[in-house]
């Protein structure tokens, strides 16, 4: 076992939990505004995903986006400056929580009308096919998703077309309040690949190191042959489908039952098993992510809002708007050009 | 008389309707045993059981397409969407199916079936979830456009509504949820294409629905200290269109300004405003203004957000520019 690789997926794991306990924190103090969907519990999907391709790679999420993006970019003060919807916020504060960008680090987005970045992913793949660039795309969604017509329609089409695409369903067996039984006409979605058809995978979502095997495989598969594959990750979110839902519709036994199979707890047994690191160690990478957690919402209370000026900036491409920026022409005559 | 809040009262109308007749049903995502994402369904599962209170998939194209070939053939569905915005997945249906299949068909085919759910913006939910879509409806000649303001309305329109033989497009507020009314205590309905003076006033008329009513009062209540009166009119109904009872108005006031919360580039109030300058151009004595939303997605950022808004004070500035105060 690669130690260096077990401490790192450690460490990006325990990043995204405290990450999100304090998003969860600031919301309640009313710093965070608008939706918030948190993504403990299913860390192991991003994290082995993340870590078993290149940074190259695309990425596509939902609105549960700041596991994906943590694991991908890593910025912390750009992902809770965007939820405090400041300045220096991934998105500038235009996006907040479900609409994480870096384009430059190619994490294409969190998207959150259900279902419709499925055909957007095929299409950044179509894009790499055209252009013989080896990257492949990594689409993430839940498994409430896989009865949208996008959906079908976005993995109808990389089949067809061999698009170099990963859709990953993270089957957290609720796609809101409902559980898959009532919504879903088949147990597991990954049998939904067989009609496209394409390869498709299940796999424990709870293990980070079983997720980075077989995304791993996958991605050699779509980089050197073209294939797209669908893998569902069987996983589950420990809180409510946001923080406006609390979640009735779960027995504690089940909420519990899960905990007890926390995927950074796993990942942590396993690392003491092999004697890669002790329980101390282990609690220093821990408390380093809650200082950077810490160190974030200072960045993130201390960034401006937003320029009101900026309202109108980027709704198009315009060449010079970004070297005017000295010369900011104030909102309201903004306004006044931008509508009549 | 009895205080209810508009989620009641679009309950009631639901729950009354359904009880009167067997081929009506709702139908959407977390209807049933959610009790509705935003509770307007709460315990109607109880009260009907599963065969009439149908929880779906998210599948909006899948749904609101079943409603429609349900109503085709006799039944009388209420399609939810959990919100406007997830509407447009299914728009092909509505655009293209809901509204032209009685015309396609020379009239063979009648189309009972409403669709509704929240619409406009709520708080800091962003690009995706905060539009108002009512003008990409009421474009729509086969389709029929409400928008209510007040509990009262909320029911009565609903009631009508789901009677009504055509494909209806009912647009809740979803910040209105928990407003309160009086209603009625006997049954009632409202007649489509019927619209209501808010407030009525001397000065200056504005057209507002659904939420901008709220806007238009409180500005209404600010001028009046300063003895500028406004008339409010909400015509409830957006197609039909109760162009009568604006025009009564702006011939009264001789000033109008719509307000909406949608964008401005060729959204409903510039329809108003062109009807009201055929109808009424000898009347005016300033030109009609339009108070929207901003000409831009909806930004996070809560400073940003806020400019976005047609707010109370954009109204009332709005006021003094056509009163050349
Ligand atoms: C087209 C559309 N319909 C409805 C919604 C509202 N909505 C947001 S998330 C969600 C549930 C999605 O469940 P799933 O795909 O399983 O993802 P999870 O939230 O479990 O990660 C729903 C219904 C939406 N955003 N888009
Ligand atoms: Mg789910």
């Amino acid at each position: 076992m690669d130690k260096t690789l077990m401490l790192s997926l450690y460490r990006d794991m325990i990043r995204i939990r405290r990450f999100e306990e304090e998003a969860a924190r600031s919301y309640s103090r009313g710093k965070i505004g608008g939706f918030l969907h948190l993504y403990n519990g299913q860390e192991a999907v991003a994290v082995g995903a993340m870590s078993a391709v290149e940074p190259t790679d695309y990425i596509v999420a939902t609105y549960r986006d700041h596991g994906h993006y943590l694991a991908r970019v890593g910025d912390m003060n750009a992902a809770m400056a965007e939820l405090f919807g400041k300045v220096d916020g991934c998105a500038k504060g235009r996006g907040g929580s479900m609409h994480y960008f870096d384009v430059a680090k190619r994490f294409m987005g969190g998207h959150a009308i259900v279902g419709g970045h499925v055909p957007i992913a095929a299409g950044i793949a179509f894009a790499s096919k055209y252009r013989g660039e080896p990257d492949v795309t990594l689409c993430f969604f839940g498994e409430g998703t896989a009865n949208m017509g996008a959906f079908h329609e976005g993995l109808s089409l990389a089949a067809l077309w061999k698009l170099p695409v990963i859709f990953i369903c993270e089957n957290n067996l609720y796609s809101m309040g409902t559980p898959l039984y009532r919504t879903l006409s088949v147990e597991d979605v990954a049998v939904r690949a067989k009609g496209y058809p394409m390869a498709q995978e299940i796999v424990n979502g709870d293990d980070v190191l079983e997720v980075r095997e077989v995304i791993r495989h996958a991605a050699k598969r779509a980089r050197t042959e073209s294939l797209p594959i669908l893998i569902e990750a069987k996983t589950y979110r420990f809180r409510g489908h946001s923080m406006s839902d609390p979640a009735k519709y779960r027995t504690k036994e089940e909420v519990k039952e899960w905990m007890e199979r926390d995927p950074i707890r796993l990942l942590a047994e396993r690392i003491y098993a092999l004697g890669i690191a002790n329980e101390e160690q282990l609690k220093a990478v821990d408390e380093a992510a809650k200082q950077e957690v810490a160190g974030a919402v200072k960045f993130a209370d201390e960034s401006p809002s937003p320029d009101t000026a900026t309202l109108f900036d980027d709704i198009y491409y315009e060449p010079d708007h970004h070297e005017q920026d000295e010369k900011v022409v104030p909102l309201e005559k903004r306004r006044q050009q931008a509508s009549v | 008389m009895r205080e209810l809040t508009y989620r009641e009262a679009l309950r009631e109308a639901m729950a009354e309707e359904m009880e009167r007749d067997e081929r009506v049903f709702l139908m959407g995502e977390e209807v049933g045993h959610y009790n509705g994402a935003y509770k307007v369904s709460e315990g109607l599962l109880d009260r009907f059981g599963e065969r009439r209170v149908v929880d779906t998939p998210i599948a909006e194209t899948g749904f609101a397409g079943v409603g429609i070939g349900a109503a085709m053939v006799g039944l009388r569905p209420i399609i939810e969407f959990m919100t406007w915005n997830f509407s447009l997945c299914a728009y092909d249906q509505l655009v293209n199916n809901a509204a032209k299949l009685r015309y396609m068909s020379g009239g063979q085919i009648t189309l009972p079936i409403v669709f509704r759910g929240p619409g406009g913006a709520a708080h800091q939910l962003a690009a995706q979830h905060s539009q108002a879509v009512e003008s990409l409806y009421a474009y729509v000649p086969g389709l029929k456009v409400i928008a209510p303001s007040t509990p009262a309305d909320a029911k009565g329109l609903l009631k009508t509504a789901i009677r009504d033989e055509n494909p209806v497009i009912f647009i809740e507020g979803e910040v209105l949820y928990g407003h309160k009314g009086q209603i009625q205590d006997e049954e009632y309905q409202i007649p489509l294409g019927r619209g209501e003076v808010k407030r009525a006033g001397q000065d200056v008329t504005i057209v507002a629905w659904s939420k901008m009513v709220h806007a238009a009062l409180d500005a209404a209540t600010e001028l009046a200290k300063e003895g500028i009166e406004l008339e409010v009119i909400d015509p409830r109904t957006l197609r039909p269109l109760d162009d009568r009872l604006i025009f009564d108005s702006v011939k009264k006031t001789n000033r109008c300004i719509i307000v909406e919360e949608g964008w401005p580039f060729a959204g409903l109030g510039a329809e108003i405003a062109y009807r009201i300058m055929k109808e009424g151009f000898d009347y005016l004595d300033a030109p009609v203004v339009r108070v929207t939303g901003e000409d831009v997605p909806m930004p996070y950022a809560k400073n940003l957000e806020h400019e976005v808004f047609p707010s109370v004070e954009k109204i009332v500035r709005a006021v003094r520019d056509v009163l050349y105060s």
